[in-house]
């Protein structure tokens, strides 16, 4: 209990929580979103095909914003859940010949079946012990997909090669663009529907349980149905992502999927700010470029600037992007009034 | 991407009319991105962090070799920028790395990346780009199809064939043997076992009398060897990497298991396999190498290892000596060398390509004697032979001619 007891703690006052969730401002959301509307005309596709990889992961980090920064349950699983994702897409576009965009509901629906049901030990762990059994479904996850019994749809693991999709009715946008306003499209959808979640009679429950389990249940929130709930509804986007990852790469393989992808995911939401939504995005930056960063500074220590510059995050502003998010904020209002 | 390629193809063009105007009088030099006057840009994939971090040494001799270069004034005149990013070996980061080096950087073309699931994952976009992924540092079959991949070019000798000259010598010398295979559980041993059996064609089912695999994560290998001993196996082949090679060596010699015993060129070292396990329990062992062991003292005063030493010190002291990558990266950075130079001043992808595709009887510093580098239009496989060897004393003893075992023909 302890650790969820700190998140609750680092979290504001219950009565702050609508205001929380409600996310940004709308003007701050409205210039956020011309940003990512107009900003991609501009670039290379490169650049594009980066961006296209933030919105992803930032679904990713999102998910499991939800069910942390949510329901206060912990996991280091979420690459099992992307990799699912992945896979559903990529063996439904490659052996069955969908169409990419029907290939992500599903992948989102498998995955929240399957969180669903991994939910289930989650009412009898809570805590670090949560922790350490998605952890475990993290490591075994690669390995199960190297498995013989699957190679024939999975690749076992030489993986599976994905197609690109073209953009539809002849538009004249190169592949990379498309792709990228496709992803931008489905995530503001489930940002949205996220921010209503959170906002609603189940998003109460999940933050009535994050705080007090017990007084949650006093109150007649069923524990049990929403611990698995926030579960499912997080591996479910997660699964989302992992099929919009597997098309943007174009490519599917076990080694794509190790416990490292999951810390990464884990890193990102405590550093955009846990419980904090549009902080996703920044969390997702993070994991993406700072790692570039540290290489570019130096090759051989790449993981040790890493480490650093992660020290300094977590050492300067605790609470993330958030943390940055209010003193701006603040710092806003005092501009105005003076 | 049509607009993509129709940019790039105009950027090309544009880039040759300027060479051209530039320089009338040589109007011979032509260029793709990546390739002026003055450099040859190449992008580079390493694992220098994750799971497989150990090979990142590979990149980090092939850039010491280009200083070296460099500093001995370049190819052509022109100096070598190696651009080498880390990838972690996990294959949605070399493509975000692969599209940098091409989008971003904009090399001529991308050497050496390391990994079969990571190659895997760029082939296809490096393919389509038309961007040479030139030499790849993976021992998997596939590399070798220049019909389909056009751009990929594989280097070393790959698993199935050095399997398949196992089964060859096996067919020959001991018609009647009962094989015993223990092999690693994944696309290397796979690929390794698939050699074998192909070699002992319609046959060999019957003579292989025991297959046993292990997983990587398994601490010890013990009890399949006690099982290949039970099923009564008199020839042994051990498919693995070197901490579980040492590993069979040693229970062999403990429970007196005397087959014999075939071992992958993965661990056929002495520093890392042999040393470990013991000279004695290792006397007989048969295996196959294409690089000289650093650490086999009949290279002692060899020309090449004396040349392989002096850029060591000189270039590359922190580079572990007896680390077989390290060997590895310089040989394949002498043969990329060579491709460049034979270029001259065509730095075009598609004479890159024709080049690599064109190399005849190559003979490298780090490669055994009587092994060439050979290839075609037809043959992307540039090692394709090798040489069998003993374990005799305290080194490895070569036997019998140079064999060649291309898979695919």
């Amino acid at each position: 209990m302890s650790a969820v007891d700190k998140v609750a703690s680092e979290a504001p006052p219950v009565e702050a929580v609508p205001k929380r969730s409600m996310t940004l401002g709308t003007g701050a959301s409205l210039l956020m979103l011309a940003l990512l509307i107009i900003g991609p005309m501009f670039v290379k596709n490169f650049i594009v095909f980066q961006l296209t990889m933030l919105l992803i992961y930032a679904l990713a980090v999102l998910a499991l914003n939800i069910l942390t920064g949510g329901s206060g349950q912990f996991s280091l699983g979420q690459s099992a859940f992307y990799a699912v994702g992945a896979y559903t897409s990529a063996i439904l576009m490659e052996h069955f010949g969908v169409n990419y965009a029907l290939t992500l509901p599903v992948a989102g629906l498998i995955c929240f079946g399957f969180g669903f049901l991994f939910g289930q030990p989650a009412l009898r762990l809570s805590g670090i012990y949560l922790a350490l059994a998605t952890f475990a479904l993290a490591v075994a996850m690669p390995q199960l997909l190297k498995l013989g019994v699957f190679e024939h749809w999975t690749g076992g693991v030489q993986g599976l090669v994905v197609t690109k999709p073209d953009a539809p009715f002849g538009l004249p946008i190169s592949q990379d663009r498309w792709l990228y306003y496709f992803t931008l499209t489905i995530a503001i959808g489930i940002y949205i529907a996220s921010v209503n979640l959170l906002k609603s009679r189940s998003g109460r429950a999940f933050m009535a349980i994050r705080d007090n389990e017990i007084a949650a249940s006093a109150m007649g929130v069923d524990v049990a149905l929403y611990k698995t709930l926030a579960f499912g509804v997080s591996a479910g986007i997660t699964g989302v992502a992992g099929g919009l990852g597997a098309i943007a790469v174009q490519f599917v393989a076990p080694d794509g999927y190790t416990i490292t992808l999951a810390i990464s995911l884990f890193l990102g939401m405590v550093v955009g700010g846990v419980g904090w939504l549009p902080g996703s995005i920044v969390g997702s930056a993070f994991i993406i470029f700072v790692p570039n960063i540290a290489e570019g500074i130096s090759k051989g220590l790449s993981g040790a600037v890493f480490g650093v510059l992660l020290f300094l995050v977590i050492f300067l502003v605790p609470h993330g992007a958030r943390q940055v998010a209010i003193v701006a904020q603040q710092m806003l209002g005092k501009l105005t009034k003076g | 991407m049509p607009a993509t390629t129709k940019k790039l193809a105009i950027a090309s063009t544009a880039l040759a009319m300027l060479a051209a105007t530039n320089s009338g009088a040589f109007a011979q030099k032509k260029y793709d991105p990546g390739a002026t006057d003055t450099e040859i840009k190449i992008g580079n994939i390493m694992p220098y962090s994750g799971p497989a971090s150990a090979y990142g040494v590979i990149g980090k001799t092939e850039e010491a070799y280009f200083k070296k270069i460099n500093a001995e004034g370049g190819i052509n005149g022109r100096k070598i920028n190696f651009i080498s990013y880390d990838d972690g070996y996990s294959p949605p980061k070399t493509v975000e790395q692969a599209r940098k080096l091409v989008e971003s950087d904009e090399v001529l073309f991308v050497f050496n990346p390391l990994g079969t699931p990571p190659n895997s994952a760029i082939q296809k976009y490096l393919n389509s780009k038309k961007v040479p992924q030139l030499f790849v540092a993976t021992g998997a079959t596939k590399w070798n199809d220049p019909k389909n991949f056009p751009w990929t070019m594989g280097w070393q000798p790959n698993y199935q064939s050095e399997t398949q000259i196992y089964a060859k010598y096996i067919l020959k010398e001991m018609p009647n043997a009962k094989i015993g295979v223990l092999y690693q559980n994944d696309d290397y041993g796979k690929d390794y076992l698939k050699g074998l059996k192909d070699g002992l064609g319609a046959k060999g089912a019957s003579m292989i009398v025991l297959e046993e695999s292990y997983e990587v994560s398994q601490p010890t290998i013990d009890s399949h060897i006690v099982k290949l001993k039970s099923a009564g196996a008199d020839v042994f082949i051990n498919i693995t990497t070197p901490k579980f090679a040492a590993q069979a060596i040693k229970k062999n010699a403990e429970i007196g298991w005397k087959p014999v015993h075939f071992l992958n060129n993965v661990s056929a070292s002495i520093g890392a396999v042999m040393k470990p396990a013991g000279f004695d329990a290792g006397q007989g062992i048969i295996s196959s190498q294409y690089l000289k062991d650093t650490s086999d003292p009949q290279w002692k005063d060899d020309a090449g290892m004396k040349a392989f030493d002096e850029f060591l010190t000189k270039y590359f002291p922190e580079g572990n000596r007896i680390d077989g990558s390290v060997m590895f990266g310089y040989t394949v950075a002498q043969g990329l060398v060579h491709v460049l130079k034979q270029c001259g001043d065509n730095l075009t992808r598609e004479n890159v390509m024709k080049q690599a595709a064109s190399i005849k009887d190559l003979e490298l510093g780090g490669l055994l004697p009587g092994i060439k580098v050979n290839t075609s239009a037809t043959d992307f496989a540039p090692i394709s032979q090798v040489q069998l060897i003993r374990f005799k004393g305290e080194t490895w003893e070569r036997f019998g001619e140079v064999l060649s075992g291309d898979a695919t023909n």
